[in-house]
């Protein structure tokens, strides 16, 4: 029994440590992928991003309604109906933003490269590309993390700012408030401080979730049952990862 | 080529949005960019209590935001709370005997500074120091002075 735990705790720090190697690598060739290989890059960027937008804006104006609603329901018992815009942007802001982009983002385009890579694994065509002297890494998995990256940030202020939108719709349109209220008050309340914690936090999780994605598909055991498992451990480690990595920034940003 | 095509095009409504969403966050969302612009001039003022003024507070003249405020500090010297804003040049026919007060922005609101203005031919300008100022209303204060005053009455009974 202590020989199981001893060989699984080795096997994880193995893999864990063969995780960051691997990441090391992606980041040392990524500047040359970016310059050499931009069609590529533009390519993924549009699988990752540009596909993901109808999403990221239908999700992003219905939590922005919600905030919009409780917080209205909520704030009118203390008579400050008018603080919603701040209370709405604050939390979309700074949290709901990014972690429910990142999220969406792991099980939209996550599975959709973390899949796609396994297929290829599984087809042999990543071997193939190596046989033709084509680095599978240049060729196939930058460019895919690069695309992921790239894209996060972006799909985040869209999502802030559609959220916002949702939030003004529900709290002036629907319940009310005044307008003038609305918006002033957010603008004093919220410090560019906090735009920039939404940033960082954005550009980390596009990192860490596209890292994840391309890291499972490339390991993908290359079978059908390897290909399936590699997706729903990319959403599983992405999910743990982006909650995680969300609570450490946030405290370090205080 | 057809496919090509869209793709780029696809990527360009989406960076294009992606950024546009980035400017609205960074400009409209915060207030970094109302009140004083580039071109403003610093005025200092003493305060017995500042309350809870903070940093890039509103400077207000007639309920207009005029200017923002810079730096709280305290003043060892004198111990009272120094308190630097800045005002934008627009603004530079103000005279320099106004007073300044911290005021509260409705019941709950975040406290800010309101210039009255004052009779003086001379405006203030860079560097110059407000005379007259009154303190933040410290609402514990309030409640003890009526507190008090109404046992004094009890008592005197």
């Amino acid at each position: 029994m202590f020989r199981d735990a001893y060989y699984t705790i080795v096997e994880f720090l193995r893999t864990f440590g063969a995780f960051q190697l691997f990441f090391m690598r992606v980041l040392s060739i990524s500047p040359s992928v970016l310059v050499l290989r931009f069609p590529l890059v533009v390519k993924q960027v549009y699988n990752a991003g540009a596909l993901s937008l109808v999403l990221i804006m239908i999700c992003g104006l219905f939590v922005g309604a919600v905030l919009g609603l409780q917080g209205y329901t909520n704030l009118a018992k203390f008579n400050a109906e008018s603080a919603v815009g701040t209370f709405a942007a604050f939390s979309l802001i700074k949290e709901l933003g990014p972690v429910i982009t990142a999220l969406l983002f792991a099980g939209r385009a996550g599975t959709a490269l973390a899949s796609e890579i396994g297929l290829m694994k599984a087809t042999d065509q990543l071997a193939a590309m190596a046989m033709m002297a084509t680095d599978p890494l240049r060729r196939v998995i930058v460019p895919r993390f690069l695309g992921g990256a790239i894209s996060m940030p972006l799909l985040v202020a869209i999502f802030s700012v559609i959220g916002l939108y949702g939030a003004h719709v529900v709290g002036v349109v629907l319940l009310g408030v005044d307008t003038g209220a609305f918006w002033q008050q957010l603008q004093t309340a919220l410090d560019p401080s906090d735009v920039h914690e939404g940033i960082i936090k954005s550009v980390v999780f596009g990192v860490v979730v596209s890292i994840v994605a391309v890291w499972e598909g490339f390991n993908a055991i290359p079978t059908a049952e390897g290909v399936g498992r590699a997706t729903t451990r990319t959403v599983v480690i992405s999910a743990i990862a982006i909650l995680m990595i969300d609570f450490m920034i946030t405290a370090l940003m205080m | 080529m057809q496919q090509t095509r869209s793709v780029e095009l696809g990527t360009g409504l989406f960076a294009l949005l992606g950024f546009a969403a980035l400017f609205f966050l960074t400009t409209q969302t915060t207030g970094s960019n109302d009140g004083a612009g580039d071109d403003a001039y610093e005025v200092t003022a003493r305060f017995q209590n500042v309350g809870s003024l903070k940093h890039r507070a509103p400077v207000a003249m007639s309920g207009v935001t005029i200017g923002r405020v810079t730096s709280v500090e305290f003043d060892a010297e004198t111990l009272e709370a120094l308190v630097t804003f800045v005002i934008d040049r627009k603004f530079d026919q103000i005279p320099d005997d106004s007073d300044a007060s911290i005021l509260t922005a409705g019941l709950l609101g975040s406290q800010y500074i309101g210039l009255q203005a004052g009779g003086s031919d001379f405006y203030l300008e860079d560097g110059s120091e407000i005379q007259f100022t009154q303190s933040a209303i410290i609402i514990e204060n309030l409640i003890s002075k009526y507190l008090f005053s109404n046992k004094k009455k009890d008592d005197d009974k």
